[in-house]
């Protein structure tokens, strides 16, 4: 495996092609406010302390949400 | 600093706090986030309405706005217990899913746990809603659960370790009020965590009468975030609230079929009753 090897997983339900990264990397990629959402991959949460520590692969049904108004 | 004028509360007026697991509120309005038209006029309502506790949704991220403002940033975390709910679950793993989110992002235990039975009802599935209970529960969530009125249930769902039971008054978002103020206020005399009345508020009456029954609390959205003006609606639900909540500690007069007059009987100028017809 190398540094730049492109992985296809699906994002919140589309699929995405990206460079090979950490969950926190994707996180990062999209722009989004870490602190804001919370990550599954394959329906288990990632948690924030383990977002680094987490490589994504080929094939992974990644989740990213966040808290919007509600009842 | 901004000078606040406090008015202590007369002992005759004093009232316990709500307890929800570690949390103490004053305030026994809980209000809902969804349906406002932006984020000031969330933040306004919220502050109107005196809550202290607020709830939100768990969605997927919109990533073509991904940098947005989020709605963490129009709730003072310092003056609302946030609680994240699994509104659009329609089964318990899902619902569990969701809560382990919300927790992820909130760090918070809390949870509004909601098993829905489908969406044109959005009325609650008794047994998912008993399965991911009892789960949330094992992995140390405190479970605010959402219910049917169904007294029976609501003594299950505190039995499986529920903080707090939820009955609906009527289907959420229907401002129908209490269809059945019979059924709940059974359920009060047989759950002993705090009741808290939680859907289908259309007005403030309904909050009035959920409180004059007994609940420990109300949680609404759409009865403000849908009223024609809901910055004043917000007001009207914490003021029907407190009044609500007084009267059931005041201890209303019992419903009598015949009249009992307030003016005394005696003293009179003339006799007692119709004269008779000359």
């Amino acid at each position: 495996m190398t540094g730049c090897e492109t992985i296809g997983i699906e994002l919140n339900g589309e699929r995405r092609e990206l460079a090979r990264t950490s969950v926190a990397g994707l996180v990062a990629q999209l722009g989004l406010r870490p602190e804001v959402v919370a990550v599954e991959v394959n329906q288990t949460l990632v948690p924030r302390a383990e977002r680094e520590r987490r490589e994504l692969a080929s094939g992974d049904k990644v989740e990213v949400v966040t808290l919007v108004g509600g009842g | 600093m901004t000078a606040t004028t406090e008015i202590a509360t007369p002992p005759w007026l004093a009232d316990e706090s709500l307890v929800i697991g570690a949390h103490v509120f004053t305030s026994r309005l809980l209000v809902g986030t969804g349906k406002y038209k932006d984020n000031e006029e969330t933040r306004a309502a919220l502050e109107i309405s005196g809550t202290q506790c607020v709830t939100v949704a768990v969605r997927r991220v919109n990533l073509d706005v991904g940098k947005g403002p989020s709605l963490l940033d129009a709730i003072d975390r310092s003056r609302y217990v946030i609680l994240p709910n699994t509104a659009g679950c329609y089964d318990a793993a899902s619902a569990v899913r969701t809560a382990q989110l919300a927790r992820d992002v909130l760090e918070t235990n809390l949870v509004k746990l909601e098993v829905l039975g489908d969406p044109k009802t959005l009325l609650p599935d008794p047994v998912g809603t008993l399965e991911a209970t009892k789960e949330l529960v094992k992995q140390g969530f405190h479970v605010l659960v959402y219910t049917s009125d169904d007294p029976r249930l609501g003594v299950r769902l505190e039995e499986l370790g529920a903080v707090a039971v939820m009955p609906a008054g009527s289907p959420i978002g229907s401002g129908q009020g209490i269809l059945n103020p019979n059924a709940i206020r059974i359920l009060l005399e047989l759950v002993r965590v705090p009741v808290i009345v939680d859907a289908g508020v259309g007005t403030a009456s309904d909050v009035a009468i959920a409180m004059e029954l007994g609940a420990a609390g109300v949680l609404l959205n759409t009865g403000i975030a849908s009223a024609r003006e809901p910055l004043r609606m917000a007001a009207a639900m914490r003021d029907a609230c407190t009044a609500g909540r007084q009267a059931f500690l005041a201890g209303r007069i019992p419903r009598k079929l015949y009249a009992n007059a307030s003016s005394p009987a005696e003293g009179l100028i003339h006799a007692a009753g119709r004269p008779d017809p000359a």
